[in-house]
């Protein structure tokens, strides 16, 4: 049996009426795909993980597999995510979210929950677009790019999320892009085995929605125009800022340790108990 | 040999809460400080971790609604405490947990309101948010407690309710109750009944999250039971994926509403007293039902037939009782802290039966029994 059918047959939900929701052609399936074999690299059992999402085209991505899987509210994942792990800290807790759901409406989460390190998964599907409510900006759309809301084009400017989610404090933070399939199944994987809050961000393309305002051509256009403007972190290094202007930068941002949160709490409770002790004794 | 705790506390409301809580077995608490509700979080935090229990800050009253929905679903009895500012916050992902029939509780020690109001003011204002706060119809089970004893025992039924029915529970008081201290006691934690919810005994393959059943709720496994089943907040069919389809909406929908109805008899709770012959009802609850008694015992000396009832369950709201009371009283007087919300309810169940009276207080203070007792003689 080829590889591809194993893992169609072992994670996704036979049971689920498909077809699936996403446009022909959609980044957001590539980054299914890489999900799986990413999580099938790390050999946990799929008792143990929790596949968390928010609310847009990403955020469907969980009712496909078969995992423990929760479809939360638009920008809110890691808040639940944020109670699962610290009732079960057993359970690997991934959490999917789109652009706008991450950084828009879940910004605050989002930046909270890299600085308090709980170990967590979160996976950033950026096109930099609201797809599902139909081609809205964002806040990752680039300054003067057209959407169904910035007709005369966009005048505010763009978040880099990977960046943010270094400045919150993230202990490992990645980007990759739907074109270089590769690099983003290890990126995910490596976030996954990162003990603390580790950052994916996907550059993802919508073609439907902000392609077809920009005039950017197909999906396949679209995943060329990846392929063409990624440098790696490496390259980035021996470039001028000049020269990274309009560039993904791809690869490993950071990776580094600190405290996890549920180890700390661990030594919270000790604390407790032993001043409990005391006042009995 | 260890000596046995004593059991009799000068406690306030929002300990009592706590006290509740754990003896129910809440294990995982999310909040942000808010007045009057804070002590309920800075308890949790020393108390939970002393059992092995998790307490979290978050950023938010939306990430600490959501995080304990997250803590339930992984198998922890959870809940979080806020007041009006951070009632309002919690009412998105609130209505999450009725759609997925999570349980959960939530206490909301009411100030006045609206808007920032008065922090350290009480209010019953919130009434009507805790019914109809988050959007679409859904079923809404809130308690309201008004001495620190019901504040510990309504905390432990309000986790027994939201278990049994997967259904998030509110706990509604105001400042009062939530600040004042009474000397309480309390029974020891082996003699409170807990209630924990129906787990899946079926082999997975046979699992169906939202089956309907005779009373309308379904077992609940957890994640990392061996279950693997899916979660939404969109309308689902009973295997829990998202649906469009009206001939599984409907139904779905009707369950959730028909589980709660067929519940009435346990939820509904509510004291009568001296109701038998009173020819004057007086329909409170929270701190102002306290005045309200002692209206009704003073009225009571100089002769008056008056009584109360008290309601200790908000919603759903207690209709037959109201029923019952105005077959001899026809003269009702409703006192709350607001402009008049269970009143509302009150004239919807009365139907012009009997009279209804009003008193609504929004400056702060609280109602004193002279102000009831004055209306009662106004009345009589
Ligand atoms: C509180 C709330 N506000 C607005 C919406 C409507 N809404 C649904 S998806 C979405 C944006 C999705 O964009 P993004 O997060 O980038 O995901 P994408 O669809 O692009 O994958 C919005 C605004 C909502 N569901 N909830
Ligand atoms: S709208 Fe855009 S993001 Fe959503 S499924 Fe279609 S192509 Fe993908
Ligand atoms: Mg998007």
């Amino acid at each position: 049996m080829p590889e591809i059918t194993k893992l169609i047959y072992k994670y996704l939900r036979h049971d689920k009426k498909f077809p699936h929701v996403w446009c022909p052609g959609c980044g957001t399936g590539i980054i299914l795909g890489a999900l799986i074999r990413a999580i099938d690299r790390t050999g946990y059992e799929k008792d143990d993980i929790v596949l968390v999402s928010g609310i847009g085209c990403s955020g469907r991505i969980p009712v496909y597999v078969d995992f423990n899987t929760l479809h939360t509210t638009h920008g809110r994942a890691l808040t639940f995510a944020t109670g699962i792990k610290l009732a079960n800290s057993n359970l690997n807790v991934i959490v999917i979210m789109g652009d706008g759901d991450a950084i828009a409406i879940g910004g605050n989460h989002f930046i909270h929950a890299a600085r308090r390190n709980i170990d967590l998964t979160a996976i950033i599907v950026n096109n930099n677009v609201y797809g599902m409510t139909g081609g809205q900006y964002s806040p990752t759309t680039p300054y003067g790019m057209r959407a169904t809301t910035a007709v005369y084009s966009n005048i505010e400017q763009e978040f880099k999320i990977s960046e943010l989610a270094v400045t919150a404090g993230a202990v490992f933070v990645g980007r990759g892009t739907v074109y270089h399939a590769k690099l983003l199944d290890s990126l995910i994987e490596r976030a996954i085995l990162k003990k603390g809050f580790g950052v994916v961000e996907v550059i993802s393309h919508c073609h439907i929605q902000y392609g077809k305002q920009n005039l950017l051509g197909s999906a396949v256009d679209m995943m060329k125009w990846q392929r063409d403007n990624a440098v790696t972190v490496q390259e980035a290094k021996r470039m001028k800022s000049e020269e990274l202007e309009g560039r993904i930068i791809i690869g490993v941002l950071v990776d580094k340790d600190l405290p996890i949160y549920q180890d700390e709490y661990d030594k919270v409770r000790e604390r407790a108990k032993e001043g409990l002790s005391s006042l009995e004794g | 040999m260890k000596k046995r705790r004593p059991r009799e506390f000068l406690m306030q409301g929002n300990e009592a809460v706590v006290e509740g809580a754990l003896v129910a077995g809440c294990r995982f608490f999310a909040g942000y400080p808010i007045t009057p509700a804070t002590e309920i979080a800075e308890i949790m935090s020393v108390k939970l971790p002393q059992v092995d229990g998790t307490f979290i800050q978050m950023e938010d009253e939306i990430a600490s609604m959501g995080a304990i929905i997250g803590a339930s679903l992984a198998g922890t009895k959870s809940m979080t405490a806020t007041s009006g500012p951070g009632f309002s916050l919690v009412q998105e992902n609130l209505g999450f947990a009725c759609m997925a029939e999570v349980p959960c509780v939530v206490g909301d020690v009411m100030r006045l309101g609206p808007s920032t109001g008065i922090p350290t003011y009480p209010s019953q204002g919130d009434v009507m948010q805790a019914r109809w706060g988050t959007h679409g119809d859904h079923p809404a089970i809130v308690l309201a407690p008004s001495t620190v004893r019901e504040c510990f025992d309504l905390s432990v039924k309000a986790f027994n309710l939201s278990e049994k029915y997967r259904t998030p529970v509110i706990l509604l008081f105001d400042e009062v109750v939530g600040h004042m201290r009474e000397k309480i006691t309390l029974p020891r934690p082996e003699e409170v009944e807990v209630i924990d919810r129906i787990r899946p005994t079926v082999p997975p393959e046979w699992y169906i999250p939202y089956e309907d059943t005779t009373q309308g709720v379904s077992p609940m496994a957890i994640f990392g039971d061996g279950y693997r089943f899916h979660v939404t907040g969109l309308a689902h069919d009973i295997r829990g994926f998202p649906t469009l389809r009206s001939d599984e909406i409907g139904p779905f929908m009707d369950r959730i509403h028909r589980k709660i109805t067929l519940g009435f008899p346990e939820i509904q709770m509510g004291e009568f007293f001296q109701l038998e012959d009173a020819d004057i009802a007086i329909i409170a609850y929270g701190s102002v039902a306290r005045s309200a008694r002692r209206a009704v015992i003073d009225a009571r000396e100089k002769g008056v037939k008056v009584g109360l009832l008290r309601l200790i369950t908000l919603w759903p709201f207690m209709r037959t009782a109201v029923e019952r009371v105005i077959q001899k009283a026809k003269m009702l007087i409703v006192p709350e802290m607001n402009m008049g919300q269970i009143s509302r309810e009150v004239k919807r169940v009365n139907e012009g039966k009997a009279k209804v009276n009003t008193i609504n207080r929004v400056d702060g203070l609280t109602i004193t029994p002279q102000q009831i007792l004055k209306r009662i003689r106004e009345v009589s």
